[in-house]
């Protein structure tokens, strides 16, 4: 029964002695999956895509992607440090995660791209042609049905045959494990520590997550779009979307899983985790930053006074920003919503937008905390 | 053969069970999703491009269908299993080491993984075809609920067998807690919460506290997850599925064009 995935793709042995160009795939591997990298990297890519949709929606573009993910993979597979992390059998729903997600960004991708070209040319689309047409549920629905249970329970049989559920040492409160991970779905949230504090990292940020997708049916009052693929009737939202769920839900899960190791350092796909590998911290508060740099004085002891500048940062940019812009560039946004939908909007998307915000100044200037009140447990 | 199978389909046990004809007729398959209170969450009808499965991706059946594998695996491997401190781990070390071909506790971990994932791949689906738009906007929220409820699930489940994985994910996810304003005692606004200079909120009566029913994870925490992973979330879970499922056929089926 202990039939390990090691054994299908062999590998995973003694260290290898790299040629130059595996040696070389490796170290630009490791050094472009680096945080900061990796994350303007995904940006990139999901703005790239979405705006070269016409190219990525091709079928041999997918199919390339997939063969040569595939052999990066088997001659990944070789090495041991990847491999160590890749067979563990709990990560192996991160790959299936991976594959999944990017097949049906593409296939959402290219029935959205030959949708809007079927509407520009006065056609109706792949979904409206079918619609008309009425079937009976049984037998069209039941047995679509049944054969996708019947081949999934069979998949699942065979996964579980091949790969036993593991268990390690028994519970010791003592003894903390290093890294110690959350549960791999939350690790998106537990990425977004290394920014903020668990307050927001922790409670804040996903309360806002479930009462912001709550809230999408009411805030998009676009009426297209529903009930078939398209991009160009919605393009703010399947963006927004792509940009939440692809970039800061599922790559960060994925950067949490594989690149995150012993103290939530990072670790290279090719690198070994190794436990005293020590990042320096040098992350700089603002009110440092304003107090001792700008203004060459010792931060003040009232901590109100030492956090004002942070204080009327976020003041402007929650409660002075959204009816600015509300009067200026998104005056035709308010009277299409009304000022209800628009504030409630604007407030979601500026706790959404704060993530990129931090991280970038962190990336940029160090930037530790807008307000940094560790009296009472409120840093920003 | 073609004799037997009629002489059973005229039987009178049979025509108790299904009260309409073999449904090769209009009027029989309206009546075998009519007549059965599983298949009638169905319509009768459906839009041809609501049953593709490049529309659908399939995502949440199966989502339902790994609800009901993990409830079937589940019940079996509560036969085993006792949630306490000193028993929990042996007995989830015994299913691996004394049962032969066992692929129960397999199939609950997979399936558990798996449903997180079909659950996100369902809501992007959705999202993507503007499904949730009127009159739907109701139902993504019972979706989202469900959401929610599937990763409780799959978090107090992540606890049970009692090893060191268990346990350390479960205290840093619930280390989250502590942080909780006002009601976490390393939250902001925690120490407001006080009267005539006695703290309401610490360490041994906060959120966490309430969470795990003690200062760290402990036998009183694996009770309580155990409870509610077996019969509280399981409960609440299939209830509104039911109403996602009614709601699904009530607001006009499977999103399509209109």
């Amino acid at each position: 029964m202990h039939l390990a995935l090691a054994t299908l793709l062999g590998g995973g042995g003694a260290p290898v002695n790299d040629g130059p160009i595996a040696a070389g795939i490796k170290n630009f591997s490791n050094w472009l999956t680096e945080p900061t990298r990796y994350s303007v990297a995904s940006i990139l890519a999901v703005v790239g895509i979405l705006y070269f949709r016409k190219f990525f929606s091709q079928v041999w573009v997918v199919t390339a992607f997939f063969a040569l993910s595939t052999a990066y993979f088997v001659f990944a597979f070789q090495d041991p440090n990847f491999n160590a992390i890749i067979t563990k059998p709990d990560n192996v729903p991160i790959v299936i995660l991976f594959v999944t997600v990017i097949f049906f960004s593409w296939l959402s991708l290219r029935r959205a791209v030959i949708n809007d070209e079927r509407t520009k040319r006065g056609e109706p689309t792949l979904e409206g042609e079918l619609a008309k047409q009425k079937v009976f549920t049984w037998p069209d629905l039941v047995y679509s049905e049944l054969i996708c249970l019947i081949l999934f329970t069979a998949g699942m049989l065979v996964w579980s045959i091949l790969i036993t559920a593991p268990i390690e040492e028994p519970a010791a409160t003592a003894r903390t494990p290093n890294p110690s991970k959350a549960p791999w779905y939350f690790l998106g949230l537990q990425e977004l520590l290394v920014y903020f504090d668990p307050w927001l990292a922790g409670v804040v940020l996903p309360s806002f997550i479930v009462v912001g997708l709550c809230a999408i049916p009411y805030l998009d009052l676009n009426p297209k779009g529903n009930g078939y693929y398209t991009f160009e009737e919605r393009p703010f939202a399947i963006a927004f979307f792509w940009v939440g769920f692809l970039l800061f839900w599922v790559s960060f899960v994925i950067l949490g899983t594989f690149l995150r190791g012993p103290n939530w350092s990072f670790f290279g796909p090719f690198e070994f985790w190794d436990l005293h590998k020590l990042e320096p911290m040098v992350n700089v508060d603002l009110s440092t930053y304003f107090w001792v740099e700008l203004l060459d004085k010792p931060r003040p002891d009232n901590p109100f006074v030492r956090e004002a500048p942070g204080i009327v940062a976020l003041i402007g940019y929650f409660l002075v920003l959204p009816p600015l812009l509300g009067k200026t560039v998104m005056k035709k946004m308010v009277e299409e919503m009304g000022m209800v939908r628009f504030n409630v909007f604007m407030h979601l998307f500026l706790w959404f937008a704060l993530i990129p915000v931090k991280m970038g100044l962190r990336w940029t200037v160090n930037l530790k905390y807008f307000i940094g009140m560790p009296e009472y447990f409120f840093n920003v | 053969m073609t004799k037997l199978f009629n002489y059973i389909r005229e039987s009178q046990i049979w025509k108790s069970v299904f009260r309409h004809g073999y449904p090769d007729t209009p009027r029989n398959r309206t009546l075998a999703v009519l007549s059965n209170v599983f298949l009638h969450l169905h319509p009768v009808k459906v839009r041809r491009s609501g049953i593709r499965l490049s529309y659908t991706w399939c995502m949440g059946g199966l989502t339902f269908f790994l609800f009901l594998i993990l409830t079937l695996t589940g019940l079996l491997l509560m036969f085993y299993y006792r949630p306490t401190a000193d028993k929990a781990y042996e007995d989830i070390f015994a299913l691996r080491e004394h049962v032969p071909i066992g692929v129960m506790r397999e199939m609950h971990r997979w399936g558990a993984h798996l449903m997180v994932i079909s659950v996100w791949l369902h809501m992007y689906r959705v999202f993507l075809t503007g499904s949730y738009k009127p009159p739907r906007e109701f139902n993504w929220n019972v979706g989202v609920i469900l959401l929610v409820l599937t990763l409780l699930l799959s978090f107090t489940g992540y606890l049970l067998p009692w090893d060191q994985l268990a346990v350390w994910a479960i205290t840093v996810g619930t280390n989250m807690a502590r942080a909780t304003p006002f009601l976490g005692h390393e939250g902001p606004g925690a120490a407001l919460v006080s009267f005539g200079g006695i703290d309401f909120i610490h360490a041994g009566d906060d959120v966490r506290f309430g969470l795990l029913a003690g200062r760290f994870v402990g036998e009183g925490a694996l009770l309580r997850f155990y409870v509610l992973h077996c019969v509280g979330f399981p409960l609440i879970a299939a209830t509104l599925m039911a109403v996602h499922f009614w709601r699904v056929r009530k607001d006009g089926g499977i999103s399509g064009p209109l």
